[in-house]
């Protein structure tokens, strides 16, 4: 079998990516808030997380995220493959910490926001957001 | 690049000095997860919008980081603080390397 | 004890009822873009037996569905009217015509267009829907090619055109040369279709309001048609959700355009006369 210059950088590359991926696709919850606290404690309050109780269809569920005082927060949507949602990351000009958005959630489960505050410190809130297979036909 | 990318915002055109004022985006962009297959069974590659930045004469007022669970043409509301007369820039930077981009001015009296 | 597949659905339904009596059917109001007011109740015609009040969609939504749909920048269809904008105003076909060419303005020319059709053409001597009329004018005075009775080229335009009515009452005539055609509508409509058994009337009168399922059942209004729905993220037309509910009773479907369709579409359309035309409506 011989390979082309060309092709073989092709398969490197190919080899670069698929070296990578597993760790993306394997990135859990708990190493995802890892990598954004350093390891660091994490409390509670000061951070709200605005989500509705059931949702009509999980392909747009709108959250909200405020912390006032925060540097950025952090949204995992926990069950679904891939967890990663957003990262707000807030600048000088920035009017409040707050941020809204539309998720997908693949099913029911636990939305986490975790923020980091200006001192360095964490936060986290969490809330269970129902998801209906709704809309039949069409 | 995605086909038909196009970015909408909506900012007031005029607010007073160091106002707070509320911003929305959207982009119309499909947010392919990589998590789907076509009607082969093939998985469908990732192809989504990674970032998104809101700048007010060049200094900072959002910079998200976005994964594959953002929907389906990308929304995003915040606020930003208003100091004097300028320009908002909007950006954002697609997998595929395409950056698109929007801007709107507001007028402090 | 004999039980039929109906008597559990009905059970179904009811058990769901009681556990969800929480979300059912509220007395929100609809203004879009804080200046559209929108009727979303009205005393139901008098030629529809089966109703006492009429209610719009957007009334079975839960907030943040709602929501969606009372301000353009947060509809997901607005995205999509920048190409029916440019159709309008494109050339095509042999006479070296765009919709503009005759109509000018679409904001201008097709308000109140959306909220009396399906409607008779006395010319042509037969009833037609709003995209039937679009490819009439397309193939009549054009010469373009008919567009996909349901695709999007053709559900963009109508929600284009359907915009320019948001707000005006539903004013679809049901009498004089469109009588036959409107009972043969209602005859579909109260027929029970498929392998489950179940008519229009089934879902959308005797239960809406109640779940079936996770699904909160609504009198299946069109007036918000065609209809953003997020679980496709594409707008559907009338005669495409038509096919989904009738394939949820595992029959056969009647195509889109096809006259059974259009029968069922006048008086559907005619069940929601009173209401607001909503159009792009917002729906899971």
């Amino acid at each position: 079998m011989k390979f082309t210059r060309r092709e073989t950088m092709l398969m490197a590359l190919g080899a670069t990516a698929a070296a990578m991926l597993p760790a993306r696709a394997m990135a859990n919850v708990d190493d995802l808030v890892a990598a954004f606290t350093g390891g660091a404690d994490i409390g509670e309050g000061g951070l709200t997380l605005t989500a509705p109780e059931i949702a009509e269809n999980g392909n747009t569920v709108p959250i909200e995220v405020d912390a006032p005082g925060a540097v950025s927060i952090m949204v995992l949507a926990t069950g679904n493959p891939t967890p990663g949602a957003a990262t707000f990351n807030f600048g000088p000009l920035s009017g409040s910490q707050s941020a809204s958005t539309r998720i997908r959630l693949a099913k029911t489960q636990n939305v986490l926001a975790v923020a980091k505050m200006a001192d360095g410190s964490f936060v986290q809130v969490s809330q269970e957001v129902k998801v209906t297979i709704g809309g039949c036909g069409g | 690049m995605a086909d038909n990318v196009k970015p909408k915002v909506r900012v007031p055109k005029t607010a007073s000095a160091g106002e707070v004022i509320t911003i929305k985006t959207l982009i119309s962009h499909p947010m392919e997860s990589g998590q789907r297959k076509d009607g082969d069974g093939n998985l469908i590659p990732r192809s989504i919008i990674n970032r998104f930045t809101c700048d007010f004469n060049d200094q900072n007022v959002i910079d998200v980081t976005m994964e594959p669970a953002i929907s389906t043409n990308p929304y995003f509301e915040f606020q930003a603080t208003v100091p004097e007369s300028g320009a908002f820039a909007f950006t954002w930077y697609d997998d595929d390397g395409s950056v698109y981009t929007e801007s709107k001015d507001i007028e402090v009296s | 004890m004999k039980r039929t597949g109906l008597l559990q659905t009905a059970g179904m339904i009811a058990l769901m009822t009681m556990a969800t009596a929480a979300t059912a059917q509220d007395d929100s109001q609809l203004v879009v873009n804080g200046e559209i007011e929108m009727i979303t109740d009205a005393p139901a015609p008098e030629n529809i037996g089966g109703l006492k009040t009429i209610y719009s969609g957007w009334r079975f939504r839960q907030s943040e569905m709602q929501e969606l749909q009372m301000d353009d920048f947060e509809n997901p269809a607005a995205l999509l009217f920048d190409d029916a904008a440019e159709a309008w105003a494109a050339v095509d076909g042999s006479e070296g015509k765009s919709c503009a060419s005759c109509h000018d303005d679409v904001e201008a020319s097709m308000i109140g267009v959306r909220a009396v059709y399906p409607k008779w053409n006395e010319t042509k001597g037969e009833i037609r829907t709003l995209a039937q009329q679009i490819n009439d004018c397309r193939t009549d005075n054009m010469g373009a090619e008919a567009w996909k009775y349901d695709g999007a080229d053709m559900t963009g335009m109508e929600a284009l055109v359907s915009m320019q009515s948001r707000g005006m009452p539903v004013n679809v005539a049901t009498d004089g040369p469109v009588a036959d055609i409107w009972a043969k509508g209602e005859e579909i409509y109260y027929t029970r279709y498929g392998q489950l058994e179940l008519s229009c009337a089934n879902c959308h009168e005797d239960n809406y309001d109640n779940y079936i399922r996770a699904d909160h059942l609504s009198q299946g209004q069109i007036n918000g048609f065609p209809a953003f729905r997020i679980k496709t993220g594409k707008l559907t037309q009338t005669h495409n959700r038509f096919k989904g509910c009738i394939r949820d009773t595992r029959a056969e479907t009647f195509s889109p355009g096809s006259d059974e369709f259009v029968a069922l579409e006048l008086y559907v359309a005619s069940r929601g006369n009173g209401l607001s035309v909503e159009a792009p409506s917002v729906r899971p």
